[in-house]
């Protein structure tokens, strides 16, 4: 009975949080609230993906209006698996914040931070489980307007400036996602997912579906930061807090590329996408440059939360990289790096929080002898980096696995070995941390000997243990981006 | 039919580019929140204009009402106003933020300060 109102429960707990938080004020009793819905979500979406696992996809029509009129909420193997990843991070960071925020905001925001938390996890939630292509538009504005007051909340002055920026390409991006659905719109007169992939092909208004495809890969693209689209964001995660940067970086981008993959393989179709124009082709060149590009100025970075915010910006081109081969491989390993480059990535910013709230910031010089002044942390940001570059035994090496075969399987050798060869790069930027922390001696920025509070070490290492756990036991995260990959392609889910 | 027999879609079209060339020629932090606004008002137009039948009524079941018109563009734009006033209030909150720890709202004065400060430090 419970478990038919999961798929609205999921994102209506973390909703109703937000103006809960707001009537109690108190520091203390909004971190529980904010917590506890987070925790709710989290719990609900594991069972929401055994549920789909065992008796595939669950349809909840809110108000009991059925689907092409009313909205309708639409649990599938992919969807789960996002639920999955984005109330996981936003639990951690939500448990994470309990320490990291206190120190990092004045006494008085701190409840309104809790808010715009419950708020920005909810409308991710909402964009991932929804069905109808307007309601996405109005969850991602949900999630991008708390986004831009979390940002905004960072100490630099600079978080001002950087908000402001994403706010401008991040309202450009869901203006033009919203043309797009009002283009799709106009030629079939209906706005739910599914429905407008069967009206879809007997609509005679090609051009209009062609310009509705156009508006919409642009409009996620800036949401995504898909190279050019990408100048919102290094500087977003840098100045943002700790614990909003581990959750924008882990979810934010992530949800982004769910919706791509959603309308690409779900509403337009494959023949579509791939073959009435080279989108295929486009995302690949597009997806190349980013690795590349992003990579090397990753390279040149002194302060370290810039440095893994443009690794980001590659890794997420190795996901557009999986996206655009369109084949079961290729998208597995889409899926699947989704989930594992969210984990590495939360696990990233996280530590780094730790470091900057003992050293005052996370720059290379305050990380010289981190090695022996904080050992846990430093190990921890070292195995994060190695499933960064894919080291076999970590989660990053499953999905560089996974895209490796995609290459091989469409006869693209020279992808395989540039796959291979760009993971070198990161090799390069992940080697400067651990030069610096360990073959280092400590300098004046360094922080003295001792770990982060253990509220902010806790779920910090358990991401970064996840990163092992998942790159050893990979039946249910690659069994999910599998049978995900099957669903997209029009097999059986 | 003529190239203006829809001139709404002209209207949404000039709209639109205008809008966005604001966002991006100019530098003042509040001329790129007016020019935002203008280019996201056109899309109101857009999912607007085509609801309108000349001659239909709301959709009422009864004799003599034969032409509806399509309620939904309507709502579905009454949520996005919502969204675009949200938008606006938060980034027109963010700007007064910046005057205060920059001293401006130009875009060039505040990254060449952001340059001064980095090169000081």
């Amino acid at each position: 009975m419970t478990l038919a109102h999961l798929p609205a429960l999921v994102v209506v707990v973390p909703l109703l949080a937000a103006p809960l938080v707001v009537l109690v004020r108190r520091a203390a009793a909004a971190w529980a609230i904010a917590t506890a819905a987070c925790a709710f979500s989290f719990a609900a979406a594991i069972l929401l993906s055994a549920e789909v696992a065992a008796h595939g996809p669950m349809s909840y029509h809110l108000g009991n209006w059925p689907p092409p009129w009313g909205i309708e909420y639409r649990v599938d193997a992919l969807s789960a698996f996002v639920l999955v990843l984005v109330s996981g991070i936003g639990t951690a960071s939500a448990l994470y914040a309990w320490r990291s925020a206190a120190a990092e905001l004045s006494r008085d925001q701190l409840y309104l931070y809790y808010v715009m938390h419950c708020l920005c996890v909810a409308g991710l939630l909402g964009m991932t489980v929804t069905g109808d292509a307007f309601n996405l538009f109005v969850f991602m504005e949900i999630a991008s307007l708390s986004s831009y007051v979390l940002i905004a909340l960072g100490r630099d002055r600079r978080a001002l400036l950087a908000a402001y920026q994403y706010l401008i390409l991040g309202t450009i991006g869901a203006t033009f996602y919203v043309i797009g659905v009002g283009l799709l719109y106009l030629a079939t007169g209906t706005l739910n997912i599914a429905d407008l992939a069967e009206r879809l092909p007997q609509t005679a208004s090609t051009r209009a579906v062609l310009a509705a495809l156009a508006f919409i890969t642009v409009g996620v693209s800036l949401k995504l930061a898909l190279f050019p689209l990408h100048f919102w964001l290094p500087n977003a995660y840098a100045y943002a807090p700790s614990a909003v940067t581990a959750l924008l970086a882990a979810t934010a981008t992530k949800v982004s590329v769910y919706v791509l993959l959603r309308f690409y393989f779900g509403v337009f179709g494959l023949r579509l996408v791939t073959e009435t124009l080279p989108m295929a082709e486009i995302l690949l060149v597009l997806s190349l440059i980013a690795i590349v590009t992003a990579s090397l100025v990753a390279l040149w970075q002194e302060n370290l939360k810039r440095l893994f915010a443009y690794s980001s910006v590659a890794q997420i081109g190795y996901i557009t990289l999986g996206v655009s081969m369109a084949s079961p491989d290729g998208l597995t390993a889409a899926v699947v790096h989704l989930f594992n480059h969210g984990i590495t990535k939360g696990a990233l910013f996280l530590l780094l929080g730790g470091v900057a709230l003992r050293a005052g910031g996370a720059t290379m010089g305050s990380v010289q002898g981190l090695g022996r002044r904080m050992p846990l942390t430093s190990l921890a940001i070292v195995i994060a980096g190695l499933s960064l570059i894919g080291v076999p035994g970590t989660a990053g090496f499953v999905s560089k696995w996974y895209l490796v075969l995609g290459a091989i399987e469409a006869g693209r050798w020279w992808l395989a070995g540039f796959v291979v060869a760009t993971s070198l790069i990161a090799v390069a930027y992940v080697w400067r941390f651990v030069e610096a922390a360990y073959l280092s001696e400590p300098g004046p920025a360094t922080p003295g000997r001792g770990e982060a509070p253990a509220a902010m070490l806790a779920p910090a290492l358990a991401l970064a243990a996840a990163c092992v756990f998942f790159g050893l036991q990979t039946s249910w995260t690659v069994g999910s981006a599998r049978r995900a990959a099957e669903l997209l392609l029009g097999g059986v889910p | 039919m003529s190239a203006f027999g829809h001139y709404s879609y002209w209207i949404t079209v000039l709209l639109m580019v205008a809008g966005l060339y604001i966002v991006i020629a100019r530098g003042n932090l509040i001329k790129k929140l007016v020019g935002l606004s203008i280019f996201q008002t056109s899309v109101y137009l857009l999912y607007i204009a085509p609801g309108k039948l000349i001659g239909g009524t709301a959709p009422i079941i009864a004799d003599g009402f034969r032409l509806y018109t399509n309620p939904l563009p309507h709502v579905l734009i009454l949520t996005a106003i919502v969204v675009g006033v949200a938008t606006l209030a938060l980034g027109l909150a963010i700007a007064v933020r910046i005057r205060e720890a920059y001293g401006s709202i130009e875009e060039d004065e505040i990254l060449a300060a952001d340059r001064d400060s980095e090169g000081g430090a």
